[in-house]
């Protein structure tokens, strides 16, 4: 079953050759087995995902219909659950029980989706490797020496390792996307303002944005069909219908433009990673797409951009952990300056801490213009670019991330790990929609594709997505470790 | 040496929504500590603002009404500072592009001289909760009720000169909001506040010298007394050689003395940045326009209208005005009596003088504007006489029968029957055949004794006017 | 710019952390890394560029001034590290 993706497993819940409560057992079996040493989820919720299985099927049983009726998923652990522990991977956290449901949740409750638990995260969704996490490193299912990547590197490793049908994920420089890449699966971030934001924890107000990590295009879909839409509680929310984003996925590609950003097939690309998609793009020719190479010439300036941008949110964003109303607080505080400080610096792991600072470094008297102003003037250039990209194509590949996933332990200089996400950063900015998906392996890793599409083009990012799928095999592809099913 | 006093305030008003700024929390005064405070005002993980549409109305309702530039792209901006009745950490308030732009008031000095008074700017943020210093085993105690209500902070010019403008000032806008309706803007519950920034420099200099800000002064007889205080200190530190150092005090009303507020924050660097969790709130025209519409009419239309169609003098109708509820009083008064002049003189003189004594407002008077109308009416068609009216006036407040039928039970209807007053008028000249006398030989000034003689027979309900003439005629 | 430990000492203190002496350098190193990193951003000229403060060009939407939310402050005081009372409680300001 587990080798099934969701649109499969909503066949066989609907034909009636399984039930809710026994996939939901199957998944429940592997996360005991298999969860100590992957780590993927922070809390397992053994019998809450039983009483909603049981439910799901009373449902089916009653008549309801509905494609993610009865499938078991996780949550990143950023998603407010009610009455369910919610600690965002940190220590200040760690007691945290959510007073209510973040809109995504309540979506998929609504949709009678199966919540297995709460994957593992970097802290406050802080690194692009699930090192930061206060509950430690998830490990890649593919090698378990090796980071799943960041931040949502416990759901993409809970979807990759068959521990869970579909999972959701937070994307704000390529949380989602990267670690999909790492993991082989297929990671969505949507266009800013698509997914609500409401319950989904902040780190960076203006990037983050919900999404699904799952095995395929179509389950993106089927996800989003329950992700999207306005959310009266988020400002930042768009009012604009949301389409059945499953009706688009076979419209064909016959005269796609495709356009090849010159800056990400440049130095620091492995010459592996470079050949799978340069390969991949040739899939695309075959369907009546046609490929040319195009300029995002501010792209090598957005990395600098977003560590102005996403620490100075972060830094205001955590001014609320202080250890008054929940959280952790220290132990006997002398005063209440001391109860800030050493909650705060207890509360929180290194990474979390360097950003908070240089947030609050680049806001401060007279370094705004220098950092904040400037960097908001680097991401209007950045955006530009894309516009005038879109222009004269229709979507832009690429790889995900410039090489395949890392050691554990590889990257302890934060530089060389922010420029990881070298390729991914600038979308946030821009606030567009794109997707990873298996492009092909190197070494038995997998290797992620990206592709962005212009603003609220996600259907068209999907079909595009989709159809890759439907000539390839690369997202059926499991780690040997975990497709032994007994 | 010569010393001129600059100053500038900075007034905080709660605007009266139902809800709060960006949370569906009530904003109810006196409840229950943390009743009010949901998830977004305590600010849990992952929750998110949404703009109350009546708090940004209201807002440019006041900018409308000053006459002040309104904010067509309007922006939130986030104010970083710790304190534990901030629970974000930060409040959200408007840095450079706030709702309302620069306007004025014209305040009426003592003198009667009317002087503009400029408004840089008002802005919309939010509350913060409350730190109580009762003892929890020495800890402090926080109500975050009050967090996220939503407050209009307008900032003055720095162009007011004495603690007297200061409050000349202070109460035109409390007047103005009252009469918008956007604020109960009381400053003993703290939904109206006040902080002052004071200067002093040289008679003639004009660039500014460094200020103090006053808190915590909480009603308008504390604000002149805090200046007068701050002034004088001021002068003081100069005189004796010293210098003024830019700080904020605070005033405390026993002792009538401001101090400084030690802190070990060398400088506040509050790190505003744009609010992310909000977008640009767009106005039009069509937006103003329909506000403009609905103005009520204001305190200084009110009084040009007062004195020209009721024939008003400046400083009548300035008292009548100054409150929305003491005109609107004053407007149903003057309708029912048919004498607007005569109905000013008794709703600034009596009324006030009862609602002063009782301490009470308008709204709450014993005397109901229509009863007082009739009153009056009954004075213009000399049912009885303005002394009865005083007496009548008096009994109202105890019997909350209609007017005519107290001078009915009481039987103090004025005479104006000549046939009754003339019966008085011959008993008065032949008893006083003295006062007659000297009349006659041309000692005029002896008629008003008879009058009162006669009136004092009436039992004072002749008309005085009648028996004077009478009196004169009779004498020929 | 010259980045030290004094600056390190001064944002610790406005973000309400706690540095010791033992991490200073290395925090002061590491932080100097990610300015000289965001500082690629000052080779180019963007005088005459807007400033982007958010990826979508729309308006704030309005909600309509109602009281939605209920009581739930016993519910909500189970979180609090410290309240009594309907109060939450911290150590003393000290002034």
């Amino acid at each position: 079953m587990i080798e099934k993706t969701v649109a499969e497993l909503s066949v066989a819940l609907a034909s009636g050759d399984i039930s809710s409560v026994e996939l939901t057992q199957v998944y429940l079996d592997r996360i005991a087995r298999f969860n100590a040493d992957l780590n993927a989820f922070i809390t397992v919720c053994d019998e809450s995902a039983m009483d909603q299985a049981r439910a799901a099927d009373a449902a089916r049983a009653n008549g309801e219909t509905g494609a993610l009726l009865g499938i078991p998923m996780a949550h990143k652990d950023i998603f407010c659950t009610q009455g369910i522990s919610t600690t965002c991977g940190s220590r200040i956290l760690q007691n945290f029980v959510s007073p209510y449901d973040a809109t995504v949740v309540e979506h998929f409750k609504t949709a009678g989706a199966v919540t297995l638990g709460k994957t593992n995260m970097d802290e406050f969704a802080m690194g692009s490797s699930n090192e930061t996490s206060f509950f430690g490193p998830v490990k890649n299912p593919w090698d378990s020496n090796r980071v799943p990547g960041g931040s949502s590197g416990g759901s993409a490793a809970a979807v990759a390792a068959g521990l869970c049908a579909m999972a959701t994920g937070t994307d704000t420089g390529g949380s989602i996307r990267q670690p999909a890449a790492f993991c082989g699966i297929t990671g969505f971030k949507p266009s800013y303002g698509r997914v609500s934001r409401w319950g989904m924890i902040a780190f960076a107000s203006s990037l983050d944005q919900a999404g699904p990590l799952c095995q395929s295009a179509e389950d993106a879909a089927l996800m989003m069909n329950v992700m999207a839409g306005l959310d009266s509680k988020d400002s930042t929310s768009i009012d604009k219908d949301v389409e059945d984003y499953t009706t688009t996925l076979n419209d064909s590609l016959d005269g796609l433009k495709i356009g090849i950003p010159r800056q990400h097939f440049a130095q620091g690309l492995s010459a592996e990673v470079e050949q799978t998609i340069r390969d991949a793009l040739k899939e695309y020719e075959k369907l009546g797409a046609t490929i040319k190479e195009i300029d995002l010439p501010n792209n090598h300036l957005s990395v600098s951009a977003y560590y102005v941008v996403a620490p100075a949110e972060a830094s205001a964003n955590l001014s609320r952990y202080d250890g008054v109303r929940y959280g952790y607080r220290c132990e006997n505080p002398l005063d209440l300056e001391d109860m800030y400080k050493r909650t705060r610096s207890e509360g929180f792991g290194d990474e979390v801490k360097r950003r908070i600072m240089v947030g609050t470094y680049a806001l401060s008297a007279g370094f705004y213009d220098a950092y904040y102003r400037k960097a908001q003037k680097i991401r209007r250039l950045i955006k530009n670019d894309f516009n005038e990209a879109f222009d004269e194509v229709d979507i832009i590949v690429g790889p995900t991330s410039p090489h395949t996933a890392f050691e554990l332990g590889a990257k302890s200089d934060p530089v060389a790990m922010y420029l990881e996400d070298i390729y991914t950063i600038a979308v946030n900015l821009a606030g567009l929609p794109a997707i990873s998906i298996p492009g092909g392996m190197v070494d038995g890793l997998p290797i992620g594709m990206h592709m962005v599409g212009n603003d609220f083009a996600e259907a068209r990012v999907l079909n595009i997505a989709h159809q890759f799928q439907r000539q390839t095999d690369w997202h059926r592809n499991k780690p040997a470790a975990f497709t032994q099913e007994d | 040496m010569e010393w001129e006093t600059v100053i500038g305030l900075e007034v905080h008003v709660q605007l009266s929504t139902k809800s709060k700024l960006f949370s569906g929390s009530a904003t109810q005064f006196g409840a229950d500590p943390n009743t009010q405070a949901n998830i977004y005002d305590l600010a849990m993980p992952g929750t998110l603002p949404v703009l109350n549409a009546d708090a940004l109305r209201m807002a440019v309702r006041f900018g409308v009404a000053i006459g002040a530039e309104i904010g067509r792209r309007s922006v939130f901006d986030r104010k970083n500072y710790f304190y534990p009745d901030l629970p974000k950490g930060y409040q959200v308030s408007q840095l450079d592009y706030p709702i309302v732009g620069k306007g004025s008031l014209t305040v009426t000095l003592d003198d009667g001289s009317e002087k503009a008074i400029g408004v840089t700017r008002a802005h919309m943020e939010e509350d913060a909760g409350k730190s109580l210093h009762e003892d929890y085993q020495g800890m402090t105690s926080i109500d975050l009720n009050r967090a996220g209500t939503p407050l209009l902070e307008i900032v003055s010019e720095p162009d007011i000169r004495s603690a007297r403008e200061a409050v000349a000032y202070l109460k035109k806008l409390h007047s103005i909001i009252r009469y918008l309706d956007i604020s109960d803007a009381i400053m003993a519950q703290g939904s109206m506040r006040c902080d002052a920034n004071v200067s002093i420099r040289p008679r003639g200099e004009t660039e500014l010298s460094t200020r103090t800000e006053i808190k915590n002064i909480n009603s308008f007889r504390f604000v002149e007394k805090a200046i007068n205080y701050e002034v004088q200190r001021q002068q003081d530190v100069i005189e004796d050689g010293g210098r003024i150092v830019q700080e904020t005090r605070l005033y405390d009303a026993d002792k009538d003395e401001t101090r400084s507020m030690r802190s070990k924050e060398v400088a506040n660097d509050y790190r505003y940045f744009p609010e992310p969790d909000l977008l640009p709130i767009v106005i039009d025209e069509a937006y103003i326009a329909d506000i403009r519409a609905r103005l009520p009419e204001l305190p200084d239309a009110k009084k040009a209208r007062f004195c020209a169609e009721y024939k008003l003098g400046e400083y009548d109708a300035g008292v009548l005005v100054s409150s929305r509820e003491l005109a609107e009083y004053f407007e149903i008064v003057a309708s029912g009596s048919g004498d607007p002049k005569l109905a000013a003189n008794w709703v600034t003189g009596e009324l006030q003088g009862l609602l002063n004594k009782h301490n009470l407002e308008v709204s709450d008077s014993p005397i109901q504007a229509d009863r007082l109308g009739t009153l009056i009416a009954r004075i213009k068609d000399e049912t009885i006489s303005g002394k009865i009216a005083k007496t009548i006036f008096e009994t109202m407040l105890e019997d909350s029968s209609g007017v005519d039928a107290i001078i009915e039970s009481k039987g103090l209807k004025q005479v104006t029957d000549s046939f009754a007053i003339e019966k008085i008028v011959d008993e008065v000249i032949a008893s006083n055949p003295n006062q007659v006398q000297q009349y006659k030989e041309g000692k005029q000034q002896v008629i008003s004794f008879l009058v009162g003689q006669a009136m004092k027979l009436s039992q004072r309900k002749a008309n005085p006017g009648q028996v004077n003439v009478l009196l004169k005629e009779k004498l020929k | 710019m010259a980045f030290d430990k004094s600056e390190v000492e001064k944002i610790a203190h406005l973000a309400r952390l706690h540095i010791s002496d033992l991490e200073a350098d290395e925090v002061t190193a590491r932080i100097g890394d990610i300015l000289h990193l965001i500082d690629q951003m000052q080779s180019v000229d963007t005088d005459a560029v807007e400033p982007l403060a958010h990826p979508l060009d729309v308006v704030q939407r309005l909600r309509r001034d109602e009281i939605t939310e209920k009581n739930r402050r016993e519910e909500l005081q189970t979180l609090a590290p410290s309240s009594q009372d309907g109060l939450y409680l911290v150590p003393k300001v000290l002034e």
